[in-house]
């Protein structure tokens, strides 16, 4: 049904995969820098520098890592990196935290009590692999392979992805996709036929002017991006931001437009109502390369920015000027595609008029915009080939979402396990991503979990969702391992090497030895043919013509450069159903959705309610470093941001400790009021990750409030399956 | 609406800076007593007083050792790196207001021996018998005598001033730093201190002359008092804040009622009635007063912490 | 002779906190105390707030109160470029140099001295840029001597607006921000 080509999508979640395993003279585990050298015995004095590559966020910018007589010190970036150019961000730089986290897990844990019940037995590394494979084992007999789902974020899972491969299951899935780029990535591929992917093909630095609607560079702090924006604010390139709330970019930008939320889409229909009755329009380069510029003409005539003031809370003179201004810069004018786009459940269709307003301003394929990436390609290493699934998989049956699932579909699998159709899913490997507080509406994950027979989860801290799992396994953090090679389309294609900078403080194991020692107990070893990681990563580098040992000592390899703009020889190609930028798309069409993004109302707060917006600070990463003391040290908690006057109004000030409730009874844990000018009246912010409620989290444990339990209700994106997440309404609880 | 934020959460900084704890204030208050009783016992050696039996510059001197060495303590308690307080001795900061003090404490010491040895209390004599010989032969020498009481005057003068010096140097502290610090801790040393001899003075003619004349010492403290506030106000956006912190601040309770109605204003009305012999003496008004000087270096301290410059 | 400062670009920094970390595991600060840290300022009224975000350390004052006040000369000039520092093994802990700072720029080491921003002399002293300087992802702070004309410093802050933090204490401050 869905005929787009999905080339690059496969390529999203970086590596597409195959990795894998095994094993394991101890040695390899971890070769890190030696604490006892092994030739003398003695401590080891003085500085070793180690490259490697972080893993704070899935940014993946190359590091280098410090080791002083034997002890981890620091973390810096790796100057030769493309991606973070020798600078790393808080995070990463922070990461040295993630190594000393005295919550981290130490050894495998079993359940003892019930799921989420937080009771455990330790048990060796055996005693678990025993316990995984006879249960996967059963539910393979009993209900088939594709029983088995797995969630996985990040680069780790590869290993285990592939294990569960060869086991015979493609049930996988990312909250990378339906709770993150999903809508933008699906809505490139529909206008142009290809993706903006991660890392962002956005040409920021370049840009003369930077349209930012939502995208909080600065404090969403993927390293190239705000390199490159700080960049552009030196050059005095103008900047324009849409957002409910004075985020820090909007700190920097000439025009700040406080929008209505949810509102986007009527905005952006409406500068391109202003971009074509004023002419300012790009006209060679949509006559040139887009399909249905009359169609669109007619459809946006109808949004006037006298209309969109209402709606939207723009000014009309506003909205004008600022249409004017990204006309006076384009094609350099870079309408940023975002990133989190998993909003009001129409996502897609926003992303569309993101698109649409590229090709308008002529940005795709030119300086300052859109533009072409390459990637450093390493072969996959040849594996025997798995075996096929009888099964369709589970998570987007009759392709209800006709561009869902592409990537696995989070949601989908969640509600097959509930439900039981199509088939039973029975168990799950969880790696690298906290569901409980990445899904939206949590009790929904509890109750899919209750259904599984087995579920195991692979983490480096006792994470909310650890605490439903049968068995928790503790994986070395990424300082202290070997992992997949990262090379991702980029406009300097390059390749990097994580290995081992320090050795883990307990008994945690690497990804890769967890994959290869099950997949022995489960009799798969002919999938893991190699001895050791090292092997297998100096196979794939000597078929790329690198080896391992040189990239051990650069970290990373760089490629060739591609053609960025058409101007420089990019081909304007565009894999769509009339090879041309769709600005209507006739696939849309096809399928019956509306081939031009209309706008429609989404539900707003009663009174008394506000509607809970959420994002980054930039010090942390989601729910995964708030028990990294070196980042605890500069953000602690989070804190709810409520208009000033609204603040007054509920005898609310800075400081004060209240709860918030949501629109179905949920009570938040107590969070800090911040009475601020910084944010409309009509909505409050939270950073998303704080509110920790597993016990286990000693640094974490009750500080701060979690949005992910207060998003009980989303909207599905009806293209894609996406949850759109900012429709949740809280209001004030004071006695806390 | 102005908002300001900070990462900072230093200990002992933030959110208000409290480096300073009680140590401080008590050695400040013990300071400035001594300094007063200094002064007083060495005017009574100058006025040649040691005639009279029992003359207080007999005992003062003794108190003010034990007084001055608990306050030292005190000082020594606040300190953070407490195995190198010998660096204080092998060198001289000519700016530092503390090496000042560290060095004029060396001096001090010698004179209140002194002092003590013109009549040296009987626990320590009677081990001593050579003690007795030496006080005899200071107390043949007026002259001795004289400039013994001339020393521990000017010594006296210096460390009270010294303990407001000390503050009034700290320019970051936009309360401290005004030009009558000085004065009002040296006059708050000495109504401290007079009325603590008026506690305990033997002689009928001592009570008598230090209840006048701590009614003086506590007029002129009212009077440093409103000079430094009128100061405070008139000088920039800092200091005016810093003024408020006492008058009508987070500190103007303590301060309107300890230090200025129960440690000043009531006790001076209780003395001038009994100067004037309206009523009879009482305990009750030294005793405000000495309570009422520890309050004011509690709330100065801590209210000079919470000024800073904006 | 030099004298070494910063000057920090406020349009391009973004209040990360990077600076502050590095610092922490450049110096082995220990946890709960910063040598640097963030401060915004917002004013005015939505939407129109005005937004400040400032990277505070020691401001290597070329009037230090803290060096003027400290009884032991543990706090002292730094013989390159005026750099404030304090002698671990000079210091007393009597904590009047904390006192006498407006920047609220020192701590007491839980090992008994007082700690603060060393201008990472360390580095500097080896050619390289302070931690905080170079780990800067905005690339928003610079570091150099003013004494000298040429300096990319001293060039910044010919060409731009700028302002230090409370020149009216008189201590005489050598980081600058610009506007
Ligand atoms: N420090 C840090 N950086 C990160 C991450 C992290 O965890 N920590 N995560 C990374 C990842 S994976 C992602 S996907 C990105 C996400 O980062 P972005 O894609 O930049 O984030 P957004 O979802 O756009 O969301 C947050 C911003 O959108 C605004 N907003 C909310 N509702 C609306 C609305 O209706 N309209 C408009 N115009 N704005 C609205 C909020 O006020 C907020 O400023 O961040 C990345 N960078
Ligand atoms: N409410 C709400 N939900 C959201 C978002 C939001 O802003 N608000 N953002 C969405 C977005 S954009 C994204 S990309 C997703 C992110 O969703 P997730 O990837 O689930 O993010 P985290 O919550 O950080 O959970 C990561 C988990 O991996 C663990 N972990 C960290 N490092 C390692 C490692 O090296 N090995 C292993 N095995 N585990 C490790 C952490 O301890 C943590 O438990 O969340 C989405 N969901
Ligand atoms: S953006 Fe920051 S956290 Fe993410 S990989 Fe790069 S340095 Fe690490
Ligand atoms: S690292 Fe740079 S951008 Fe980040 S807060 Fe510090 S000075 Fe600002
Ligand atoms: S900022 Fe404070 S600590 Fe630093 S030199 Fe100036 S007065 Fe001293
Ligand atoms: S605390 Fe140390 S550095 Fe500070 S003034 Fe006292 S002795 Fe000097
Ligand atoms: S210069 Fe060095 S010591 Fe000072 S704040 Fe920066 S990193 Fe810390
Ligand atoms: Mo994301």
């Amino acid at each position: 049904m869905n005929s787009l080509s999905r080339r690059r999508f496969l390529k999203i979640s970086g590596a597409s995969i195959a990795a894998a395993s095994a094993l394991t003279s101890m040695n390899s585990v971890v070769k890190g820098a030696q604490k006892v050298s092994e030739k003398t015995g003695k401590s080891v004095k003085g500085i070793q520098k180690i490259p490697t590559y972080c893993s704070m966020c899935f940014w993946k910018c190359s590091a280098i890592g410090y080791v002083r007589d034997g002890k981890l010190w620091k973390v810096e970036g790796n100057p030769i990196d493309p991606l973070s150019a020798g600078r790393l961000c808080p995070r990463g730089t922070g990461g040295v935290g993630a190594h000393y986290d005295p919550d981290r897990l130490k050894y495998p844990l079993l359940r003892k009590g019930k799921r989420g019940e937080e009771k455990w037995v330790q048990v060796t590394w055996d005693e678990a692999f025993e316990f995984i494979a006879k249960k996967m084992k059963n539910i393979k007999s009993q209900y088939g392979a594709e029983s088995m789902g797995f969630f996985s974020h990040g680069i780790g899972g590869g290993f285990i992805k592939h294990l569960l491969k060869a086991y015979g299951t493609r049930n996988i899935a990312a909250p990378s996709f339906d709770q993150c780029l999903g809508p933008r990535d699906t809505a490139f591929e529909i206008t142009y036929g290809d993706v903006i992917g991660g890392p962002e093909r956005t040409d920021i630095e370049n840009a003369k002017c930077i349209v930012l609607l939502g995208s909080h560079l600065g404090e969403n702090m993927h390293n190239t991006q705000v390199q490159e924006f700080s960049k552009a604010v030196e050059n005095h390139a103008s900047i324009i931001v849409v957002d409910p709330r004075l985020s820090t970019a909007a700190t920097k930008a000439k025009f700040y437009l406080p929008i209505k939320p949810g509102t986007d889409l009527a905005l952006l229909l409406t500068w391109m109502n202003v971009l074509i009755s004023e002419n300012l329009y790009d006209k060679d380069y949509i006559e040139k390369y887009a399909f249905g510029f009359e169609q669109l003409k007619a459809e946006v005539s109808q949004y006037t920015p006298e209309w969109a003031y209402p709606v939207t809370g723009i000014k009309p003179e506003l909205i004008r000027e600022t249409a004017r201004e990204m006309a006076r810069y384009k094609p350099s004018t870079l309408v940023h595609p975002g990133r989190h786009s998993v909003w009001y459940g129409d996502d897609t269709q926003r992303g569309r008029a993101l698109a649409i307003m590229s090709a308008l301003l002529g940005n795709w394929g030119r300086k300052g915009g859109l533009i072409n990436q390459d990637v450093f390609d390493v072969p996959s290493y040849p594996y025997p080939e798995y075996p096929k699934p009888k099964r369709e998989n589970a998570d987007n049956p009759n392709r209800k979402y006709p561009f869902g699932g592409a990537e696995g579909y989070t949601t989908g699998l969640r509600e097959a396990t509930l439900t039981g159709k199509p088939y039973p899913i029975k168990g799950w490997f969880v790696y690298g991503t906290n569901l409980l507080y990445s899904l939206p509406n949590m009790q929904e994950t509890i109750d899919a979990m209750q259904k599984l027979d087995l579920l195991v989860v692979i983490d480096v801290v006792p994470s909310e969702i650890a605490g439903y799992a049968d068995v928790v396994l503790p994986e070395s953090i990424y300082l202290e391992r070997y992992d997949e090679l990262f090379a991702p389309y980029f406009k300097q294609p390059f390749v990097s090497l994580r290995q081992p900078v320090i050795a883990p403080p307990h008994d945690q194991k690497p990804g890769w030895w967890i994959a290869k020692k099950l997949g022995e107990k489960l009799g798969l070893q002919k999938y893991f043919p190699w001895k050791d990681v090292e092997e297998y990563l100096d196979t794939r580098l000597k078929m790329a013509g690198l080896s391992l040992k040189e990239m051990k000592e650069k970290g990373v390899a760089l490629g060739e450069k591609p053609p960025l703009y058409f101007e420089e020889g990019w081909e304007p190609e565009f894999d769509t159903p009339t090879g041309k930028i769709e600005l209507y798309s006739t696939h849309l069409d096809e399928l019956g959705y509306d081939p031009i993004p209309k706008f429609t109302k989404h539900e707003e707060p009663q009174p008394g309610y506000f509607r809970l917006l959420f994002g980054r600070a930039p010090m942390h990463s989601f729910s995964r470093t708030q028990t990294n003391r070196l980042l605890t040290n500069v953000m602690d908690e989070n804190e709810v941001w409520i208009n000033a006057d609204v603040a007054k109004r509920f005898e609310l000030k800075s400081g004060d400790y209240i709860k918030l409730k949501n629109q179905d009874g949920i009570v938040s844990n107590r969070i800090k009021v911040k009475a601020t000018e910084r944010i409309r009246t009509d909505c409050v912010y939270i950073v998303h990750g704080f509110g920790h409620n597993s016990r286990m989290l000693k640094g974490a444990y009750h500080k701060g409030a979690s949005d992910s339990r207060l998003i009980t209700k989303y909207k599905v994106d009806p293209l894609m399956g996406g949850t759109g997440m900012n429709i949740n309404f809280v209001t004030f609880e004071t006695e806390a | 609406m102005l908002e300001i934020t900070t990462t900072r959460h230093n200990h002992l900084i933030d959110p208000i800076l409290h480096a300073w704890n009680w140590e401080i204030p008590v050695y400040l208050f013990l300071g400035g007593l001594v300094a007063g009783m200094m002064i007083i016992s060495g005017y009574f050696l100058f006025k040649e007083r040691v005639k009279e039996d029992n003359c207080s510059c007999f005992y003062l001197p003794m108190i003010s050792f034990v007084l001055l060495s608990l306050g030292m303590s005190a000082l020594f308690l606040d300190l953070e790196h407490k195995l190198f307080v010998w660096r204080l001795y092998t060198t001289f900061q000519i700016t530092s207001p503390m090496s000042w003090g560290a060095w004029i404490l060396i001096l001090v010491y010698p004179a209140l021996i002194a002092n003590i040895l013109i009549r040296p209390p009987k626990f320590i004599a009677n081990k001593i018998p050579k003690l007795a010989e030496v006080s005899q032969k200071l107390i043949e020498h007026k002259w001795a005598v004289k400039n013994i009481g001339v020393v521990n005057m000017l010594l006296g003068g210096m460390v009270g001033m010294y303990t407001g010096i000390l503050l009034s140097s700290l320019g970051a502290r936009p309360l401290w730093s005004t030009s009558v610090l000085w004065l009002l801790f040296l006059i708050s040393g000495l109504s401290g201190a007079a009325a603590f001899v008026h506690l305990i003075a033997k002689n009928v003619y001592e009570r008598e002359l230090l209840a006048k004349s701590d009614n003086a010492f506590l007029i002129i403290e009212l009077f440093v008092i409103a000079m430094m506030i009128i100061g405070l106000v008139t000088s920039s956006k800092s200091h005016m804040a810093a003024a408020h912190l006492l008058l009508n601040g987070p500190f103007a309770s303590v301060f309107w009622i300890f230090v200025i109605a129960l440690g000043i204003v009531i006790p001076l009305y209780i003395q001038l009635l009994a100067v004037n012999h309206k009523i009879k003496h009482t305990p009750i008004a030294p005793i405000m007063v000495i309570i009422g000087g520890l309050i004011l270096r509690f709330v100065i301290v801590a209210a000079g912490q919470h000024s800073h410059w904006f | 002779m030099a004298r070494f400062g910063m000057v920090i670009d406020t349009r391009k920094c973004v209040g990360c906190t990077d600076c502050v970390i590095a610092c922490e595991t450049e110096n082995d600060v220990p946890n709960g105390f910063a040598r640097d840290w963030i401060v915004q300022i917002s004013n005015g009224k939505f939407p129109n707030a005005q937004v400040e975000i400032l990277s505070e350390r020691c401001n290597h004052c070329s009037d230090a109160p803290c060096v003027t006040t400290c009884p032991t000369g543990a706090s002292h000039y730094h013989d390159i470029g005026g750099i404030v520092l304090v002698n671990h093994d000079e210091c007393i802990g009597c904590k009047a140099c904390i006192e006498s700072c407006p920047y609220g720029a020192r701590f007491v080491h839980p090992e008994g001295y007082v700690d603060k921003c060393t201008f990472c002399v360390h580095r500097v002293e080896e050619g390289l840029d302070p931690a905080c300087v170079s780990v800067c992802p905005t690339h928003c702070m610079h570091f150099g001597d003013f004494d000298d004309p040429n300096s990319e410093v001293s060039k910044l802050l010919q060409s731009r607006k700028h302002h230090s933090l409370l020149p009216e204490a008189g201590t005489t401050p050598n980081i600058y921000y610009l506007t």
